[in-house]
């Protein structure tokens, strides 16, 4: 603990309007864009050169036609993180005008629409990694019928995928087989069974980080800021917990850290705000 | 007050020098460890220049000491290892030897007391920012432990060569991430200092250079370094959860295509731009507060005020806000286009204009001087023209015609070297000598200062002109053995007396190291303001205790007001009202 | 900066009209995204509504239409910077790599 009193600890200064806190977290901001503003920087870079139909358009696989991310989940994902942004500011209003419970009870909803929105993302990124893809060097050699070719087929080499979604999709045979035991096109009316030569194989993936540069960039960008949601809800949930004690001692000093913490807090918001449309609707 | 230093006098010993929020001490544990890392730096080069001046012979005494990812049972260097070596060596110069010596040491000790405020803003940050450092700096070391050595891929770690790198690659990234926050946190807090913390009556413009450069400084590390962080945490995708970021489609490793396990369809250019995003503004980070600390011995050994002061300050604004739009001149021969390599090769020499103009102020500062020559003078009079070498050499390689040739050779190395050995490091030796007095209230001693400048003046020139000569003649940076092709064999001697010059180098650090030691104890006892300087730290006792000030100083004047005429002394301090 | 508890009542409106407006905006996002445009339309038009949210997030929920000068220049820079970061380095992309170089030899 500093027994040195710092200037402008609390009261702001003539020059910014700010109280050191403030400053400081919004500097800390401005980082924060560009960390960001790098990540943005790669998605743009790697999408315009990637070569034509290999990165979705429209959050489809060119290839397939699939819909890659689930964009019901992530539109309920924003209407949460907005209303946890919305009882963020209620709650820094509510101790502004001098209602500690208030306050409290808003910081709360507001880190329990935090944990809304984590579990909500948690069950995206399950449904990626538990659908698997198998792209093919040559359509051939394949033994059963759910085959689906390229559809931009440009005279290069010809691509077949093999996609679904199941928790088990393949099982590599001894003598150098994949096979795969469950349907393979999400229709699950009935089974199929497919063998595909194991050196016929380019690729056998789930859809992980590693299936696609897109997918790559998808789990980095909505991973990181997952990471920020969660620092978010320790630093909410500290002060849910010790704001009783806080609040008796010294409520200005409170009240401003609650500012600061909203400051940050929005911010994340703010991010996934373009996370949403560049990531699930372009 | 008094009651404050009471309080501190009763923290036990682990609160006070340990784990302590007080500025001063945080700034002497940056320095110290700073210090040590440059030394740790150092020796690493020694043995590189072992390997070049006499290929493939056994490294003397040291050589089957070290471990067998480095050397063979003979105690021969092998290749991986002298990779490691480069590569640990230039990472821990810059991030961890100057910069935390520079920004962190002399930053934090400084900064504050030239402010005129009682401790930086966030004194509990500032010691997370060292912890933080200091963890990442250990973090880095472990790398030399693990399998495979220490990373190996250049400390530019480019890719995809750093992608399928060895295990020492993912400890640097790790080490880089903490780096990159410890600076992150720092950079906040001497933003808000200097803006919130500053002393009545010291508007921007009557804050020393120093301020200005570190503030500046601190703007470099808050906006470029977090894109280098990204970069950072991109890597660690690729080698960690198989992710093609870098990884190229088609990409083929010892002979096999890395199909099955990468994607594909990354881009290699896109670490170099977010690599090299942050690391040309930090070569200004580098340069920046060296030329803080030069602007405070330069007016005060000169008892004259600094010539141009105002332009100094928008020279290192402008410098400052260009770095971030030349950082492609490093990658004219990757293929990025002539667009972009004109653009940026136009930048380049936008930007050294505001460099050519603070050193310009500064030697026409020396202008009908009575200049005291004493240690911290002599360092930054030797700054002034090794700055200007390896500015000037650094023009050829900022344009895209004469780079093809120079490019990646020892030519480059020649040049960021004098900006940053005989350039930043004598600055921060100058700031060493300089504020010694204020850290510890005694002098450091004049005759060992003299016996430590001059021989480095002169081995560091031995080590690093010759390489401008090896470089031209086309010997590759990189390369293990330079013997092994005809241009490297027929400029060998050269190469040989630049090993011999670092060597002496090595020995010319012993009078300095001793120096220090010797008067922490048993240095001339002096005064609070032993140089008759004006700045504010000045006006704190030596050393300043918690808290800094013993009444909160109030400023009447610009920084540098010397040889005033009709003035009782040739200074007149900053926090002085000074009759005539 | 709001200090009164008048004043902050009078926030409390705003805030639950920006509330609206955001919610609003993200339907629109949707919407637009399932019409059939090209995808440089589509891209200007999610980066349009996404600027307006973040604005109204940046100027209502986070007070920086309130602000003094200061943090607004630090902001800019930091943003000017952004979109260089963000602009600069896909420039490469539509160069093809050497063009001039190879032909000339």
């Amino acid at each position: 603990m500093s027994d040195v009193a710092i200037p402008h600890d609390m009261e702001p200064h003539p020059l910014t309007g700010m109280y050191n806190g403030k400053f400081g977290i919004w500097l800390f901001l401005a980082s924060e864009v560009m960390l960001f503003g790098a990540l943005f920087s790669t998605y743009v870079l790697l999408r315009v050169g990637a070569p034509e139909g290999t990165w979705p358009m429209y959050g489809q696989e060119i290839t397939t036609g699939n819909q890659i991310l689930n964009v019901s989940l992530a539109f309920v994902n924003t209407l949460v993180l907005i209303t946890s942004s919305v009882t963020m500011v209620l709650s820094w209003a509510a101790l502004k005008m001098n209602n500690f419970a208030k306050g409290r009870m808003f910081l709360f909803i507001t880190f329990a629409l935090a944990g809304v929105f984590l579990v909500i993302k948690f069950f995206e990124y399950k449904g990626k990694f538990t659908h698997h893809q198998v792209v093919l060097k040559e359509p051939l050699g394949v033994d059963g019928e759910k085959v689906i070719t390229s559809k931009t087929d440009k005279g290069e080499r010809k691509i077949a995928v093999v996609n679904g979604h199941a928790e088990n999709f393949g099982t590599w045979e001894e003598d150098g087989y994949l096979l795969i035991h469950s349907d393979p096109t999400e229709s699950h009316d009935h089974s199929h069974e497919l063998k595909i030569e194991a050196d016929k194989i380019k690729r056998a993936t789930r859809w992980g980080p590693n299936a696609s540069t897109f997918l790559a960039t998808y789990f980095t960008l909505t991973g990181l800021h997952g990471i920020h949601v969660i620092g978010g809800m320790v630093v909410i949930l500290y002060f849910v917990l010790t704001g009783a004690s806080d609040w008796k001692k010294r409520p200005e000093k409170y009240i401003n850290r609650i500012e600061c913490t909203g400051l940050y807090w929005h911010f994340v918001d703010l991010v996934w705000i373009f996370l949403f449309p560049v990531l699930y609707l372009l | 007050m008094s009651a404050e230093h009471h309080h501190e006098h009763d923290l036990p010993f682990w609160r006070k020098y340990v784990f302590s929020v007080d500025h001063k001490v945080i700034g002497v544990q940056y320095t110290v460890t700073g210090l040590l890392f440059l030394f740790f730096g150092f020796c690493l080069m020694m043995i590189m220049r072992w390997q070049l001046a006499y290929p493939l012979e056994a490294i003397p005494v040291i050589g089957t000491w070290l471990s067998q990812s480095m050397v063979d049972a003979d105690g021969v260097l092998i290749g991986d290892g002298y990779n490691a070596l480069g590569a640990m060596h230039g990472t821990i110069m810059v991030f961890l030897g100057v910069v935390p010596l520079a920004v962190g040491g002399f930053g934090n000790f400084v900064l504050p007391l030239q402010v005129g405020a009682p401790d930086m803003a966030f004194p509990k940050l500032n010691m997370a920012s060292y912890w933080v450092y200091l963890v990442g700096g250990i973090v880095m070391l472990i790398g030399f432990f693990v399998p495979g050595g220490a990373a190996n891929s250049g400390w530019t770690s480019y890719t995809p060569l750093a992608n399928i790198a060895t295990t020492g690659q993912t400890v640097w990234l790790f080490g880089m991430v903490l780096l990159i926050t410890s600076s992150l946190l720092g950079s906040v807090n001497f933003i808000v200092t200097t803006v919130q913390l500053r002393a009545k009556g010291l508007s921007f413009f009557r804050l020393p250079f120093f301020v200005w450069a570190q503030f500046v400084t601190s703007f470099l590390l808050l906006l470029a370094f977090p894109p280098l962080e990204a970069a950072g945490v991109l890597q660690l995708m690729d080698r960690l959860a198989d992710t093609s970021f870098f990884m190229p489609t088609g990409l083929v490793v010892s002979g096999e295509l890395q199909e099955s396990i990468y994607s594909g369809g990354g881009s290699p250019l896109l670490w170099q731009h977010l690599f090299w995003f942050l690391a040309h503004p930090e070569v200004y980070v580098l340069i920046l507060p060296a030329m803080g600390i030069l602007g405070e011995v330069i007016a005060c050994n000169t008892r004259k005020p600094l010539w141009g002061y105002k332009s100094l300050v928008y020279s290192a604004i402008f410098l400052g806000f260009m770095s971030f739009i030349v950082w492609a001149h490093h990658m004219f021969m990757t293929g990025m286009g002539t667009t972009l390599s004109t653009f940026f090769q136009a930048t380049t020499m936008i930007i050294s204009v505001p460099s050519v103009i603070i050193l310009t102020c500064f030697i026409i500062s020396l202008w009908n001087a009575s200049i005291r020559y004493n240690t911290p003078m002599l360092f930054a009079l030797a700054f002034l023209p090794m700055f200007a070498i390896g500015g000037l050499t650094g023009l050829p390689l900022g344009l895209t015609a004469s780079d093809i040739h120079l490019h990646d050779t020892y030519y480059v190395i020649g040049h960021f070297h004098y900006v940053v050995a005989p350039g930043t490091i004598f600055a921060l030796f100058a700031g060493v000598y300089h504020w010694f007095p204020k850290v510890t209230g005694r002098k450091m001693s004049e005759f060992m200062g003299k016996l430590h400048f001059w021989p480095s003046f002169v081995f560091i020139n031995a080590v690093f002109m010759p390489m401008f000569f090896v470089g031209m003649a086309g010997v590759l940076r990189r390369q293990f053995d330079q013997t092994e092709q005809l241009q490297g064999a027929v400029v060998h001697g050269l190469t040989i007396m630049s090993s011999w010059g670092a060597w002496g180098l090595g020995l010319a650090q012993i009078p300095f190291i001793i120096n220090f030691f010797w008067s922490i104890r048993k240095g001339e006892k002096v005064g609070d303001n032993p140089w008759e300087a004006t700045t504010l730290e000045w006006a704190a006792p030596s050393p300043p205790p918690h808290g800094n000030f013993e009444t909160v100083p109030v400023v009447h004047c610009g920084p540098y007001e010397y040889s005033v005429p009709e003035k009782k002394t040739d200074y007149c301090p900053q926090n002085v009202v000074m009759e005539a | 900066m709001a200090s009164s508890a008048e004043e902050i009542k009078a926030h409390l409106k705003i805030y639950y009209m920006v509330f609206g407006a955001l919610a609003v905006l993200t339907v629109v996002t949707v919407a637009v995204a399932r019409l059939e445009v090209s995808i440089g339309m589509a891209v200007a038009i999610a980066m349009f509504i996404a600027c307006i949210k973040g604005s109204l997030v940046a100027c209502y929920f986070m007070h920086l239409i309130s602000e003094r000068g200061m943090i607004f220049w630090i902001l800019i820079i930091c943003v000017l910077f952004f979109f260089v970061l963000l602009l600069l380095p896909v420039i490469t992309q539509f160069e093809p790599a050497h063009s001039g170089l190879v032909e000339a030899v």
